[in-house]
């Protein structure tokens, strides 16, 4: 299975589940602070390759990770969304924060 | 939108009495069943022919109703008391109504509002309603503080 996080030169990469919803919310917070806490994260990449379904608990995700490392100028980017996951965040009110990249 | 109570229920009573075809599915209050519940429904309704973007947000749509009973009906402790998610099927429209009797909403209209959240310690966005909201045609919510919400909702599905 593939890794959750990773960490390389100050960026922290969440590979996103399949099924982002509130079940899984938890274990993605919990997890990705415990890396931000470290002291060694100030970005944050969501790799959204393989996930197929959110709802606004993944919003709430990416929200609460920006809310942490914004304060240290840290920059949030949501990578290889696919167009279902792009409209979601855009309906969010997030494009204004966070950058979408392929 | 959360006025003529009585309008709502005997709407929902009476368009259920032509309806194609209709499910119901009782749930623990789990997080893990989120995912179960708005599956089934998007099963359900692939016999109206969606397109792909439609069944989307359906399931967006059920899975926020859901999650709203789970954290905030019942405050996310599980227990006996269920989730019912009921849906019928009428000429090119699905009906759903998401039901729980938990602890209710005090205030339905600051509940509704984009952004507003009760559970701000859990990352909640405030954006489910919203998002029920942006994806189905019709929205309408009754709660009662100490016995349950109900949410109904209906999405014209083809023929756009």
């Amino acid at each position: 299975m593939e890794k959750m996080f990773m960490v390389k030169d100050g960026w922290l990469t969440i590979t996103m589940p399949e099924e982002m919803d509130h079940h899984k919310a938890e274990e993605i917070r919990e997890g990705a602070d415990d890396y931000l806490l470290t002291g060694k994260v100030l970005h944050v990449i969501f790799d959204f390759s393989n996930t197929k379904f959110m709802d606004s608990s993944g919003i709430g995700v990416i929200a609460g990770r920006y809310k942490k490392v914004s304060c240290y100028g840290g920059k949030v980017v949501a990578a290889h969304a696919n167009s279902r996951i792009r409209k979601i965040i855009m309906l969010s009110g997030l494009t204004d924060l966070i950058e979408i990249v392929d | 939108m959360v006025k003529q109570k009585e309008a709502w229920s005997n709407g929902w009573q009476m368009n259920q009495e032509e309806a194609a075809n209709r499910m119901e599915l009782r749930i623990m209050p789990l997080s893990e069943n989120e995912s179960f519940a708005r599956v089934a429904v998007a099963a359900f309704m692939t016999q109206l022919d969606p397109t792909l973007e439609e069944v989307e947000d359906v399931k967006t749509a059920v899975s926020e109703a859901v999650t709203n009973s789970i954290i905030h009906g019942y405050e996310n402790k599980g227990g006996d008391k269920p989730v019912i998610i009921e849906a019928y099927l009428t000429h090119r429209r699905i009906h759903i109504k998401i039901e729980d009797r938990g602890v209710g909403i005090d205030d339905i209209g600051r509940a509704m509002e984009p952004l507003f959240t009760t559970k701000p310690e859990l990352e909640r966005s405030g954006m489910g309603f919203a998002f029920m909201e942006a994806f189905m045609d019709e929205l309408h919510v009754e709660s009662k503080q100490g016995r349950g919400t109900v949410v109904y909702m209906s999405k014209q599905i083809g023929g756009q």
